[in-house]
């Protein structure tokens, strides 16, 4: 089915997100311009770049959110270029937002069972009479929701309104929302902004640990550049729209041209 | 003090000069003679409203923050909790002994309330939960209404044969229209529905085959107990009505009662379903949905089934009472299916509270009610509506009992797992 | 052929009518994003004071000057329903700024409910008529069989609505309160940020949309003579349909969407049965409302993630 030829990188294993020349235009400005990258099973990979590099706008595309002037997305060699949104996601490739976007008049816990919609049983006629099937499923979801909630330390919250949460509170709410449609591919998009240092680092952690135990591939945007060197395995530098590097941390640290980017010419 | 009273007397003045052309000065036509005619006073009186209601603009919004401050006095939960279903099977005991100890009139009232309460409930969902404006409900009522009439008239089914096929018409009504318009953002949903809704009464009024046209549908029959008709004689033959099988006196009232009968448990029906779906993963996805979209797809949610879902439940909410609508008239014409309409049932959820039923119910028996008692203002009752639809938005959107929703709790056998 | 001539022109009468009431609802639209549904109602009402003005004009005051009672009335009515348009405003819809999209929207539907019933209350249910202050016209064609009709009402209609059009595009164009307007409809807590008194610009444009739609209901009181409380609903929702063709937020596009309906509805009545026409202008808003929500002339607006 893989219509695109695969590039060497892919030869040894096949990735599991592929996108090839994708390019974003809106009226005359070319926001994202030829992007062209893979993410690998187990990976964690990061897009970097100064402010309007277009970095959420390919984001944007790849989750349906946005329809791409031109190029191609594949997941699993799947072509979902053009998809709408809610089926990419449901192929399992769900994301954050850059400015957390919970159901805030909802409890913590209604936010993990909202997520977890589609696996759900819904038909009508068991919920109108709380057949036991139901009452299970319903069952089913509360336990799932509670071992999110304790893996992303918010457990004692679960019946608070999410709004109420402190700020990192709702970062980790968020993850753990995509966290439960199990998907094969999470979309952080700027997860650190506005955590302090030590929210930070466990934010690592937890990165690290949802990759390690539910063998999740991540993709994310990032600034706090610790928190990207030590994370990523593979990074993407962006400016106008352009991929201007890519490869491995070490090799990106001393990369003249992102040093230009972020300091400027010397 | 005197900066409000000068104000005051600005805004007067204002109203005045508006006023003087629409209130201030008739045309009378006597013959070929036109003339003019001024009446001053109701431009006086519009005059001093609006001087009294600015003056008094200030100290009433303290009292509305008032208002606001006992409602978040914390409530009474443990107790109101426990002993709901006591009250509620009294409110109900109640609402069925009622009509025997009331008169014909007030009964027949209350039925007409109850229909409304039923479609306030059904636009609620649409409203309230799902947030999305439908401004031509109207036609889903007519839907059931003629669905009935029609099916009755042409293949003689009876009322309790139809009601589950207008329901389902409606139903089906609605997600035909649903399903190209709910892509569609909230203000541009709430114009092609109205569009939709007039394009039905249009159709109402020209298609005379199937409709008979402005001169409506007659002689619709009312709902029968088990086979059995009230009225004073079968209308078929060897056919047996409610008084001779009970081997009581012919009274009309029996009918007006158990009319009144069957839109209670209709009306109770809905209530019962809609608080299941509000608590089943369906009504959660309404509340996601009106709260964000995005983030909803983000995860997967289906937005135009899920909004069709409310959609549908809506519209079959409507066909359902339109059904006992012209059973209850037993004749029926596009008069009953105008816009108005469709705006009185959405003055009854936005009064109540979006998204609140017991707020929904009573805003539906008062604005039903209260121009039945108080009949010397009929005049006004429109004028009244307009000003409470457009009052409400301004100091209380949430309307006058605001929902509290049902929240799904984490047990704490949960929490204990860690 | 002839008859489409005739069709064509009674298309155009009908649609610089919606065109004159359109732009309100396209102006209103384009600064605050909302649809001002209570702007057929300012319509409805210019129409009774055009009506009580020419009459009182006519029989109270005996002026017999037809181009000096147009001018009188005209401004009146232009006077009064702009004070109307700014007081709905002030009322209604300022105290909702800033709220979700739907509650100014329901506040806009409850004071088209009140300004009907409070015409009604005032003036009546019944249609008020009244002698057609200019009659007459030109024919042309054979002397038997069809003749094209031009009234001279007709031709009124037109010059009065290439004015003020004419009028209005200059003033956004050129005046520095127009450049407000602009500069408000493409951000309007930008334009606040600098210093501009937005509250005023929007006010001005309930003023400018009523003084055009008060425009409208003279012209209409005049040509068709006949008038009620309830003319301002439909021909609201038709201008709004004007309004969405030619792309709302865009004074062409409600121009052009005017007369495209307009000339629909015309054909509509003369080919199809009369009573479809109605159908046709709301089965247009629908489709294109489905199909091409930007209208002919508008802009996409991209979804913000």
């Amino acid at each position: 089915m893989n219509a695109v030829t695969a590039p060497i990188t892919t030869l040894t294993e096949r990735s599991l997100l592929q996108v090839r020349n994708l390019s974003m235009r809106f009226g005359g400005l070319l926001a994202v311009d030829n992007v062209h990258f893979d993410v690998h099973r187990h990976r964690i990979f990061a897009i970097i770049g100064p402010n309007g590099a277009g970095k959420t706008t390919v984001f944007n595309c790849i989750g349906g959110f946005y329809r791409p002037t031109s190029g191609q997305v594949l997941l699993d060699d799947q072509s979902i270029h053009g998809l709408p949104s809610h089926r990419i996601a449901r192929l399992g490739l769900v994301r954050t937002f850059q400015n957390v976007r919970l159901f805030k008049n909802m409890t913590v816990v209604e936010n993990l069972l909202i997520s977890q919609h589609t696996q759900l049983e819904t038909r009508f006629l068991h919920g109108l009479f709380k057949t036991p099937k139901y009452r299970r499923a319903e069952a089913e979801a509360l336990e799932r929701a509670a071992f999110w909630l304790e893996k992303v330390n918010l457990l004692p919250m679960a019946n608070r309104e999410a709004g109420n949460l402190a700020y990192g509170q709702q970062r980790r709410l968020e993850i753990a929302r995509c966290m439960i449609t199990q998907p094969k591919l999470l979309m952080l998009d700027e997860p650190a902004a506005g955590l302090n240092p030590q929210e930070t680092r466990d934010l690592d952690r937890l990165i690290n640990e949802l990759r390690a135990e539910h063998g999740v591939a991540v993709l994310l945007i990032e600034h706090d550049m610790s928190l990207v060197m030590g994370v990523s395995d593979e990074i993407l530098v962006m400016e106008y729209g352009r991929p201007i590097a890519a490869g491995a941390p070490e090799q990106i640290r001393n990369d003249p041209r992102v040093i230009k980017a972020y300091l400027g010419e010397e | 003090m005197p900066k409000h009273f000068s104000e005051a007397v600005w805004v007067a003045l204002l109203a005045g000069l508006l006023t003087v052309p629409i209130l201030g000065i008739q045309i009378q036509v006597e013959g070929i003679n036109v003339s003019l005619i001024g009446s001053p006073l109701p431009v006086l009186l519009a005059m001093a409203a609006v001087f009294v209601a600015r003056l008094l603009q200030a100290p009433l919004k303290a009292v509305s923050g008032l208002a606001h401050i006992i409602q978040r006095l914390p409530r009474p939960v443990h107790w109101s909790k426990a002993y709901r279903p006591i009250l509620l099977g009294l409110v109900i005991v109640a609402a069925v002994i009622w009509p025997f100890t009331a008169s014909r009139g007030s009964v027949d009232i209350a039925t007409l309330a109850l229909i409304y309460v039923m479609l306030g409930l059904g636009l609620n969902v649409v409203v309230g939960f799902a947030g999305l404006l439908d401004l031509g409900y109207v036609a889903f009522y007519a839907v059931g209404a003629y669905g009935y009439a029609l099916l009755s008239m042409h293949l003689g089914l009876s009322f309790w044969e139809c009601l589950p096929l207008c329901v389902i018409m409606a139903a089906i009504t609605g997600c035909l229209l649903g399903f190209p318009v709910l892509r569609l953002r909230g203000d541009y949903l709430a114009i092609v529905t109205l569009g939709f809704g007039e394009i039905i009464r249009l159709l109402l009024n020209n298609l005379d085959d199937l409709t008979g046209g402005p001169d409506g549908i007659g002689n619709i029959p009312k709902p029968t107990l088990f086979g059995l008709e009230f009225a004073r004689r079968p209308s078929t033959e060897g056919g047996t009505t409610f008084h001779q099988f009970f081997g009581l006196d012919y009274s009309g009232a029996d009918t007006i009662i158990f009319l009144y009968l069957v839109a209670l448990a209709m009306t109770l029906l809905i209530l019962y379903v809609i608080n299941r779906l509000i608590r089943m993963p369906v009504g959660r996805a309404w509340e996601a949905l009106r709260e964000d979209e995005i983030a909803c797809r983000s995860l997967g949610l289906n937005p135009t089934t899920i909004k069709l879902s409310a959609f549908g439940f809506g519209a079959s909410t409507a066909g359902f009472a339109g059904a006992f609508f012209a059973a209850r008239q037993g004749f029926i014409n596009p008069e009953s299916f105008t816009f108005i309409e469709s705006a009185i049932v959405l003055a009854i959820v936005v009064l109540g509270g979006m998204g609140s039923q017991i707020g929904v119910i009573l805003a539906a028996v008062a604005l039903t009610a209260l121009p039945e008692v108080a009949r010397q203002f009929a005049e006004y009752r429109m004028l009244i509506f307009g000003l409470v639809l457009v009052l409400m938005m301004i100091w209380r959107p949430q309307g006058l009992l605001p929902a509290t929703r049902p929240r799904l709790e984490l047990p704490a056998r949960a929490e204990a797992l860690r | 052929m002839l008859e489409f001539f005739q069709q064509i022109i009674n298309g155009l009468t009908l649609g610089s009518i919606y065109a004159l009431i359109a732009i309100g609802y396209t102006m209103v639209y384009g600064i605050i994003g909302m649809i001002n549904f209570a702007h057929g109602e300012i319509y409805m009402i210019s129409a009774y004071i055009g009506l009580l003005t020419i009459t009182a004009l006519t029989v109270q005051f005996g002026v017999e000057a037809v181009p000096l009672i147009l001018l009188l009335t005209l401004t009146i009515s232009i006077l009064v329903t702009s004070a109307y348009g700014w007081a709905i405003e002030r009322v209604a819809y300022r105290p909702l700024r800033g709220s979700p999209r739907l509650i100014p929207l329901i506040s806009a539907i409850g004071m088209s409910i009140f300004l009907q019933n409070y015409v009604q209350i005032g003036q009546g249910a019944r249609d008020l008529s009244m002698q057609p202050l200019i009659s007459g016209g030109w024919r042309f064609g054979p002397a038997e069989g069809f003749q094209v009709y031009l009234s001279y009402m007709q031709v009124l209609i037109a010059v009065v609505t290439v004015v003020f059009m004419t009028a209005l595009t200059l003033f956004i164009a050129r005046s520095r309160l127009g450049r407000a307007c602009r500069a408000c409809s493409q951000d309007l807590t930008m334009t606040n940020l600098l210093g501009i008194d937005t509250n005023r610009v929007i006010s001005l444009t309930f003023l400018l949309g009523a003084a055009l739609a008060a425009v409208a209901g003279v012209l209409v009181s005049l040509y068709i003579g006949k008038i009620n409380p309830f003319i301002g609903f439909e021909a609201g929702i038709k201008a709004f349909t004007a309004a969405v063709l030619g792309g709302i937020g865009s004074i062409p596009g409600a121009m052009l969407g005017g007369i495209i309906l307009g000339l629909s509805e015309s054909f509509a009545s003369a080919y199809l049965r009369t009573e479809y026409k109605d159908v046709v202008a709301f089965s247009l808003l629908v489709l294109v409302l489905l199909f091409r929500p930007t209208g002919l002339l508008g802009k996409p607006e991209i979804e913000k993630v």
